[in-house]
């Protein structure tokens, strides 16, 4: 028997006066992720294309793809190396057991996939485990669909931990990012704030020794190291320099970081993939980027005596921190960010811009492209009112 | 000059009365539904910040602040227990003022700002200025710069709240949180997004 046909011989269990009818949603979810759903639109209508949030959704989660590779590999590379650095034979906790088989040379590939895999995969699943819950449980009461965002929300959410991130404190955030940041304004297309950002400036706020500082980059106990992005905001470019970061390296992601933000490369080639399927506003990472690089250049003519991040160059702000992440999967959530096409360069502008200017004249805050999201979300509807209102006079004054 | 800037600056984003205070909440959550509206009335609250700040200054300094009476030969008063009650008087009878003035010669603006000018008295962020300008002790040119400046970061954050509003016009919010509830929640997650200012040292 088919999985087709095993859901459609349970179907009639979970419609309207069947035993499980509260529990529709979650039947709905299990079946839409994996068919095509089967309700089409009847009377004439004018189709442009196919596209539904299956897609979307669905293509998203596949432009993580070498950024979920890339987190695995720099990961277990990145501990790898610390722990030949600090001398230790083998890491004291669960983890050891299954990596008594590989060992933890960093010049063997295998070894630091599955030292990797190790971390990544129990922040996933937490994520999904947790996630899932409130989603399902908020589609049964509410009666609405669990969709393919949550798929989204959930991947983008892991990339953006530090690797030994306390799972309980996973749970805690992407519980907060679903249900404060999104499922009490109604669900996916309903919030104005992106969830899984929300999720990570409240762990953020809350919990800052544990995703903050010098020593939560690296998956190993005990041993700091401080991010490319980190160093430049103590020292600027020196410091980088001087810490044996190349642009490359940083350009490929072998550096100390978040899951998923470290490899610029793996995130253009996804953001390669969204602008072809045209899933992702170019306009808004056009925006994004050249905020960034207008905002940069600035500050390198105004210059600094004291504040070396003056003078920070903006193809160094490209690469380090979480600057590339944010702009290609974060800042163009179609449903926080603004909606009208000139208020997509507004709106990207601003994000670019606001990263920037916390980058360098924040010293609370190394990172600013969280922050500078959440913030330019909030501007996003506003943007759109008063580009619609331009709109409005420029074609009463065409028709006057 | 630079001071200037910095102090404006401040008082814009890094001191936000409404997402870093919380303050004038009720006039925030109460007129925030539509971005027209609330802009009017950020801007009349903006208006009425610059005019009090530093008409309170004045008093504070010539009258009220230790030994501020010497200038008519009484040395070794202090009536800055007053200060509080003196503000919320100026505060009144500018507003009154102001709301005669616009009557009588710009009718227009008048009838715009409706209710909201003498809602504007009781405003507690046009209050907690005058008090912060006294606590942080400006001097006349400074509390002309923080008026204005807190004034614009207030309207700012009302349009923007606005702006939110009427997007979660379309939201389907739970019954329970419907109203004021989702506006809460609302104002708590913005204030979240302006703590990229917090920690900006100028």
């Amino acid at each position: 028997m088919s999985a087709r046909d095993f859901l459609d011989s349970i179907e009639p269990h979970f419609t309207k006066g069947g035993k499980l009818a509260k529990y529709y949603g979650l039947y709905e979810m299990v079946d839409t992720f994996i068919y095509t759903p089967a309700s089409v639109t009847r009377g004439t209508t004018h189709v442009r294309d196919g596209n539904d949030l299956k897609r979307t959704m669905t293509f998203v989660v596949i432009a993580t793809l070498f950024c979920v590779l890339m987190a695995i590999y720099n990961t277990g590379y990145q501990a790898n190396v610390a722990m030949e650095a600090m001398g230790l034979e083998k890491i004291d906790n669960w983890r050891s057991l299954p990596m008594m088989v590989f060992g933890y040379n960093p010049a063997n590939p295998l070894s630091c996939i599955v030292h990797g895999a190790l971390y990544f995969f129990p922040i996933y699943f937490v994520t999904l485990a947790v996630g899932g819950v409130w989603e399902v449980l908020f589609a049964t009461v509410r009666g609405h669909e669990v969709n393919e965002g949550f798929l989204v929300s959930s991947m983008l959410y892991t990339l953006i931990m530090p690797p030994d991130m306390p799972l309980w404190q996973v749970a805690l955030g992407i519980s907060f990012g679903i249900v404060i940041g999104k499922e009490v304004f109604g669900g996916t297309g309903k919030n104005f704030l992106n969830p899984a950002l929300t999720g990570r400036a409240f762990l953020y706020f809350a919990y800052p020794a544990s995703i903050s500082g010098d020593s939560v980059w690296v998956a190993v106990d005990g041993y700091t190291a401080a991010t490319p992005l980190g160093l430049a905001a103590n020292g600027g470019l020196e410091a980088v320099y001087n810490a044996h970061y190349s642009w490359v390296q940083t350009l490929f992601g072998f550096e100390p970081g978040c899951l998923g933000e470290t490899s610029t490369i793996a995130i253009l080639i996804g953001a390669a993939f969204l602008l072809y399927t045209r899933v992702a506003s170019y306009r808004i990472m056009a925006g994004v980027f050249l905020g960034m690089v207008a905002t940069s250049l600035l500050f390198n003519v105004i210059g600094s005596d004291t504040n070396p991040m003056f003078a920070f160059p903006w193809y160094w702000h490209l690469t380090v921190g979480g600057f590339a992440f944010g702009m290609v999967y974060m800042a163009t959530d179609p449903v926080s960010a603004a909606m009208t096409n000139t208020g997509r360069w507004i709106f990207g502008a601003l994000v670019g811009g606001m990263t920037v200017l916390i980058r360098v004249v924040n010293p609370a805050f190394p990172e600013g492209i969280m922050l500078a999201i959440l913030f330019s979300n909030m501007f996003a509807p506003t943007i759109d009112y008063f580009v619609i209102q331009a709109n409005i006079r420029r074609r009463m004054k065409r028709h006057a | 000059m630079e001071a200037y800037i910095s102090l404006f600056v401040k008082a814009v984003f890094i001191e936000n009365l409404a997402l870093s205070f919380f303050l004038g909440m009720c006039t925030f959550i109460a007129v925030s539904k539509k971005i027209s509206t609330a802009m009017g009335l950020g801007v009349a609250v903006m208006v009425v910040q610059a005019i009090t700040v530093p008409a309170n200054n004045l008093v504070y300094h010539t009258l009220l602040k230790e030994d501020a009476l010497s200038w008519i030969g009484i040395k070794g008063v202090d009536l800055s227990f007053l200060a509080l009650l003196s503000c919320i008087g100026m505060i009144a009878a500018l507003v009154q003022i102001l709301e005669m003035i616009l009557d009588k010669f710009f009718p227009a603006l008048y009838s715009a700002l409706g209710i909201f000018l003498p809602l504007i008295t009781v405003n507690c962020a046009i209050l907690g200025g005058s008090l912060f300008m006294i606590e942080r002790d400006y001097n006349f040119g400074e509390s002309v710069t923080y008026g204005i400046g807190s004034g614009l970061g207030w309207a700012l954050a009302i349009t923007v709240m606005a702006g939110v509003r009427e997007k979660l016009k379309y939201s389907d919010i739970p019954a329970g949180l419907q109203g004021l509830g989702i506006t809460f929640i609302t104002a708590g997650l913005m204030s979240l997004g302006f703590m990229a200012f917090s920690g900006i040292q100028l």
